[in-house]
């Protein structure tokens, strides 16, 4: 029982990151119905800068905000140099660009911090377990969900309630009409890849202070992707419960099933949910079936 | 039509899509400040893509201005960004009642509201439910599901939300029961009279464009065929055959040589 509830624990916690990073995907399709294929090299580039950052000293939380203003940056300039001269070509196209955007920034990562290995020195987060009840939880996962749950509702309330992200939403809903109300496209563009840009990065800034960091951070970007689909690609809210599901579903794998089927039956188990789900549901959890009047 | 006191002058302007396909062959249009201008002529001719060019939404289907000039208050815009020339008070409402299907009829509206400098969304909002009594009634449903008329209304709405100079209306019958078309333009006649909103308006109903618009042009295969002030294109004999089907000898056979003979003369 109480490696069971451990297991659950640690699953939503993970989740919880998982969400995060689902999220940046979620906001970049509402927003312009492109599947960001770059969508784990931003969780890369976030978690080396983050990590970079750190090691020179700077407090972690400081590191964080500097992320942050790092991701809106890159975002703005992603805008200017790759996706505005491909404004009003078909979505194809755009979809190709994030595929070669993605093997940029890994090659840019690459050849800026090298293939070893790296590690967040001193430890941000304590190494003793804090004790809740009869749970003993490590203090990082601790931390990374509470901020998780303080970004995510922080960008619910910018999506509700604010004008900008009205705006943002009226793009998703169509983009010409938005454009003839003079909505600035380029603007809605520019914030859906910076938003990406920060939730992936810190994603990927906590994700690291878990395994460590290297390369293959790049690949959350395809662990991810059951929770963005699962919850119905354009839905903040089924990214949030798809990311927790899908943390879930892999402790819980990764608990009880890899004793009987040894080998990388965690990261398959995701997959193969999917795919059960989808015959029941093709639009996922609270994906947007199109409004057809008759 | 004189020249002075036009907010909108558009000379001699040539469209053309993807760099090939030649959509404008030289249209000039000219409309007052303050008046409501019609735009006439069948499917194909040019109504939309005039409006286009002028909005600038142009550039999302790949065409563009190859010649002449669009001048608003004396300063060219044409090939501007679309929100660049949103912003000087240029709002187009598209064909085809695009409200945002996913968000509340109250949301679709505050959109509108994003571009305006003075007042505040609760007066615009005051002033839309004002014009439009029934959207105050549908305010928190979501704007895919209301009815046709009310999206008609909701996408005309939204436009005044935002303070325009120079209203771009295509086509707000399209699909319509008779009496909310009726509803629908006496609605912009007093959007015209009272908030003194410029009204370039397009339109396949004739008859309706003419009795609310002071002036006209009739477009055909990307040229301008025709213009006067529509009371007096009211009376022109080519006018009601084609576009009023009224005629004073009554039913007009369509087999009669004449007929041909008569539209050929303004393909010139």
């Amino acid at each position: 029982m109480e490696l069971f509830l451990m297991t659950l624990v640690t699953g939503i916690m993970v989740g919880g990151i998982y969400a995060l990073i689902a999220l940046g995907w979620v906001v970049i399709y509402k927003c312009s119905g492109v599947l960001n294929l770059a969508m784990g090299e931003l969780t890369l580039i976030g978690a080396y800068v983050s990590w970079w950052l750190y090691s020179t000293g700077i407090p972690f939380v400081v590191c964080v905000f500097l992320t942050i203003i790092i991701g809106i940056i890159l975002g703005i300039l992603t805008e200017r140099i790759f996706l505005d001269r491909l404004i009003g070509q078909p979505l194809l196209s755009v979809i190709m660009v994030t595929v070669g955007l993605s093997f940029f920034f890994r090659g840019t990562a690459m050849f800026i911090w090298g293939p070893s290995t790296k590690t967040f020195h001193p430890p941000v987060f304590p190494q003793e377990s804090i004790h809740v009840g009869m749970l003993s939880i490590t203090p990082v996962f601790f931390w990374s969900f509470l901020v998780v749950i303080g970004l995510l509702i922080a960008l619910v309330a910018f999506f509700k309630y604010t004008r900008w992200g009205l705006s943002m939403q009226a793009t998703a809903d169509d983009e010409t009409a938005a454009l003839s109300l003079g909505v600035s496209v380029r603007f809605v563009y520019a914030a859906s890849w910076s938003i990406a840009f920060i939730t992936a990065g810190i994603g990927g800034a906590l994700l690291a202070n878990i395994n460590g960091l290297n390369i293959n951070i790049a690949h959350l970007g395809l662990v991810v992707l059951p929770a963005v689909i699962f919850g119905g690609l354009n839905s903040i809210p089924g990214a949030i419960v798809g990311g927790i599901v899908i943390g879930i579903l892999e402790n819980m794998t990764g608990t009880y099933l890899t004793q009987i089927v040894p080998g990388g039956i965690k990261t398959i188990v995701p997959f193969i949910f999917l795919v059960i789900f989808m015959m029941f549901r093709p639009h996922g959890l609270w994906g947007w079936v199109r409004i057809e009047r008759v | 039509m004189d020249q002075n006191g036009s907010i909108l002058n558009i000379q001699n302007i040539e469209v053309r899509y993807h760099e090939v396909i030649l959509a404008l062959k030289g249209v000039s249009v000219s409309v007052q400040r303050g008046r409501v201008v019609a735009l006439l002529g069948a499917n194909g001719a040019g109504k939309s893509t005039t409006l286009k060019a002028v909005s600038g939404l142009l550039a999302t289907e790949d065409g563009k201005v190859t010649d002449g000039s669009i001048e608003y208050e004396g300063r060219r815009i044409h090939n501007s960004h679309a929100a660049d020339i949103a912003k000087q008070g240029i709002i187009q409402v598209i064909e085809g009642r695009k409200v945002f299907e996913h968000l509340s009829v109250e949301d679709n509206l505050k959109v509108g509201a994003h571009l305006r400098k003075s007042g505040s969304v609760k007066d615009g909002l005051d002033l839309v439910y004002h014009y439009f009594p029934r959207l105050y009634d549908k305010r928190g449903e979501t704007a895919g599901f209301i009815s046709g008329g009310e999206q008609q209304m909701l996408v005309v709405g939204r436009a005044l939300m935002t303070e325009p100079k120079l209203l771009l209306l295509d086509e707000p019958s399209m699909g319509l029961a008779p009496m909310l078309i009726q509803e629908i333009f006496s609605i912009i006649h007093k959007l015209n009279e009272e908030e003194k909103i410029t009204i370039l308006l397009v339109e396949q109903n004739a008859k309706l464009a003419l009795t609310v618009s002071s002036y006209a042009y009739i477009l055909e295969n990307g040229r301008i065929v025709m213009d006067d002030y529509s009371d007096k294109l009211w009376e022109n004999e080519d006018i009601k055959d084609f576009y009023l089907g009224l005629s004073d000898k009554g039913g007009k056979s369509f087999r009669n040589i004449k007929h041909y003979k008569r539209k050929k003369r303004w393909l010139t």
